[in-house]
């Protein structure tokens, strides 16, 4: 074998084991798009099919006649309004704590240090107060939870883009005639651009995946899509085609939303993973 | 009428005392250049002036307004940062029309500006270009075009050649010089290198630990430094000090070195040395004061002394020679061809008419 036939081989190898290694994590996604897709006898057939005989839309039919599906919009709205609401909160936030050393180093490191409190711990406290504040089983309360669970990562994160904007930047423009408020909209918003995007999304992704505290703060009125799924694992059977139509349902969004902003989350992790 | 007076202005950073009780007044139209070592609290005393530092006490007033408390974009002034300070994301056109559209400049008016500002550094080629595909150079004239196209009342350049490799400094220097010659604006200009301040200066204010040590035109500070430190600072090779000793040599004055070196002092000079006769001084001089000597060349105030070259480094111009003057080392600037190689001993003649004379302990300029 000559030089270039060894290297030709290699390549082959490599993007050989690139392949396996993608259809290995990515199968059981594949499955579970699959499942959906399939009546309940293709579902427990063996030997296992690999692709419906049809593909049918039944599983989703029965979620959105039996109002299952509206679940999927309440994720959608508490995710949406709570990642909103704390990315502007905490991006404030972490400008005042940058800029103007507010709290100086160890107010930063406290609020950091509100992220690591484990749900668990807090939420019996915070069901009983939002029983007294009425606030259980409404987007009010889900939204405001999320936004303080989060505001403590926006921070810590965007604190870290805004750090690495030259401050020459900001001054220029104020004595160019900017506000601060200006200034926060022209100059440290465009800068960080890529850490905005890259926060939001995982503070997104956060709030959409959270199943204890949707489970003990709602009821039936904003009940999230997580909790939803338990009621598919019965005691006698498990509804597996709902189980799959759902989780796909509660999937698709996360897809759409990484699949169009990818490009500001690779750039805003590795620039964080850069600072360090 | 001055454009900018500043009054027994003071700022601190924590416990670090960096401009002590300053007074300045610029005239309008006036280019003054802010120069000393780093941590001097010139940049300080600049930001302070653009409102971009708070100040601790004292006044600042701009065009006759005090400005003191006011944010930076009510001071009426435009600034040149050291790093450009361009944003990324923005063209160059839209970076030289930012200070415009943030001040609610009618649109009509913004796009004849910027092309004006543009033209005048030659970077209207360059309008439609992102910052990261420019040069140095060409970044450091997008930054002045930023300033510039805006008709303000003071511009503030801090340090905005320190970046650039040293050809590009020597251009874009004459540049801004031309450009102030042009707008006739009133500029301040912060930078620590003293062959920038006297090159472009109408006006050196030269600091040192937060306080003004002289100011005046370069060639007065030159000339007549006012203090041992402003005498070293400003010129390249800078000044030679040396230990010395004011004496009366048969019956006048002169200046001894060691035990070797007598230098006559210049009757002109008499009244105001006398007094020191038998104290110890620091003498002063200039390399372009020590030459070679000539023959028959006997003007009063010639001091001739002896030495041995220590080490020649030619420019092409001038030589620099290193010798030996009351124990420590002395540059002489000779003449291309007058010093060729360490070891030599050759005459040297001492122009006493330009020396320094310095009181030691106040290290003040007596004469």
């Amino acid at each position: 074998m000559n030089l270039r036939q060894r290297r030709r081989l290699k390549l082959i190898l490599r993007l050989a084991a690139a392949i396996a290694i993608t259809a290995f994590f990515l199968f059981p996604i594949y499955w579970l798009f699959m499942i959906s897709f399939k009546t309940p006898e293709e579902i427990f057939a063996f030997p296992p099919k690999w692709w419906p005989g049809q593909i049918q839309f039944d599983n989703y039919e029965v979620l959105f006649k039996d109002g299952d599906a509206k679940t999927v919009g309440n994720s959608l709205v508490v995710a949406s309004v709570s990642t909103v609401l704390a990315m502007f909160l905490g991006t404030l936030c972490a400008y005042s704590l940058a800029r103007f050393r507010t709290g100086g180093e160890n107010l930063a490191n406290w609020i950091i240090s509100q992220r690591m409190v484990p749900p668990i711990a807090v939420v019996f406290p915070i069901f009983l107060l939002y029983v007294w504040l009425k606030l259980v089983d409404t987007y009010v309360g889900l939204i405001l939870l999320y936004t303080a669970f989060n505001l403590p990562y926006v921070i810590w994160m965007m604190r870290g883009y805004i750090n690495d904007i030259p401050k020459a930047l900001e001054e220029s423009a104020l004595v160019d005639g900017c506000t601060r408020w200006q200034v926060l909209w022209k100059v440290v918003f465009p800068m960080c651009r890529a850490g905005l995007f890259a926060t939001a999304i995982f503070t997104f992704v956060f709030a959409w995946n959270d199943f204890i505290f949707a489970l003990v703060l709602t009821r039936t009125e904003v009940s999230t899509y997580t909790v939803q799924v338990t009621h598919y694992f019965g005691g006698q059977s498990n509804f597996w085609a709902k189980i799959s139509a759902m989780s796909v349902l509660g999937t698709l969004p996360i897809f759409i939303v990484v699949g169009f902003m990818q490009r500001y989350l690779v750039r805003g992790i590795s620039l964080g993973a850069v600072k360090g | 009428m001055a454009d900018l007076r500043i009054t027994a202005l003071n700022k601190y950073y924590g416990q670090v005392h960096a401009v002590k009780g300053v007074d300045l007044e610029i005239p309008a139209g006036e280019f003054t250049v802010l120069v000393g070592q780093s941590g001097c609290g010139k940049s300080t005393l600049l930001r302070t002036i653009a409102g971009l530092e708070d100040a601790d006490s004292g006044t600042i007033e701009i065009g006759g307004q005090n400005v003191t408390d006011d944010p930076p974009r009510d001071r009426d002034i435009a600034m040149v940062f050291q790093n450009y300070a361009l944003y990324p994301y923005m063209s160059v056109y839209d970076n030289i029309a930012f200070g415009l559209r943030a001040r609610k400049t009618p649109a009509g008016e913004i796009d004849g500006k910027v092309q004006r500002a543009a033209q005048m550094l030659a970077i209207d080629h360059l309008l439609q270009r992102y910052p990261r595909q420019l040069s140095g150079g060409q970044l450091q004239r997008v930054a002045i075009g930023r300033a510039i196209v805006r008709n303000a009342r003071l511009y503030l350049f801090d340090e905005p050649l320190s970046n650039l490799d040293a050809q590009l400094r020597d251009e874009m220097r004459s540049e801004i010089k031309r450009l102030h010659q042009e707008l006739g604006k009133t500029m301040i200009y912060v930078t620590h290198d003293q062959i920038e301040a006297m090159t472009m200066a109408d006006r050196i204010v030269l600091l040192r630990d937060g306080k003004i040590e002289q100011q005046g035109s370069p060639l007065d500070l030159y000339e007549r430094p006012a203090t041992k430190y402003v005498a070293g600072f400003l010129g390249s090779p800078s000044m030679n000090f040396v230990d010395a000793e004011i004496a009366s040599v048969a019956g006048r004055l002169a200046v001894r070195v060691g035990d070797s070196a007598v230098l006559p002092l210049p009757q002109s000079r008499n009244d105001r040395l006398a007094p020191y006769t038998g104290k110890r001084i620091v003498l002063g001089l200039r390399p372009e004061h020590i030459s070679r000597a000539r023959e028959g060349d006997a003007r009063e105030g010639l001091a001739r002394c002896g030495a041995v070259i220590d080490l020649v480094q030619p420019t092409g111009a001038r030589t620099y020679a290193t010798f030996k003057l009351g124990g420590v080392e002395a540059v002489a600037e000779l003449q291309a061809h007058e010093a060729s190689q360490p070891g030599q001993a050759i005459e040297l003649a001492i122009d006493m008419n330009r020396a320094v004379i310095i009181e030691p302990d106040t290290e003040k300029v007596v004469s």
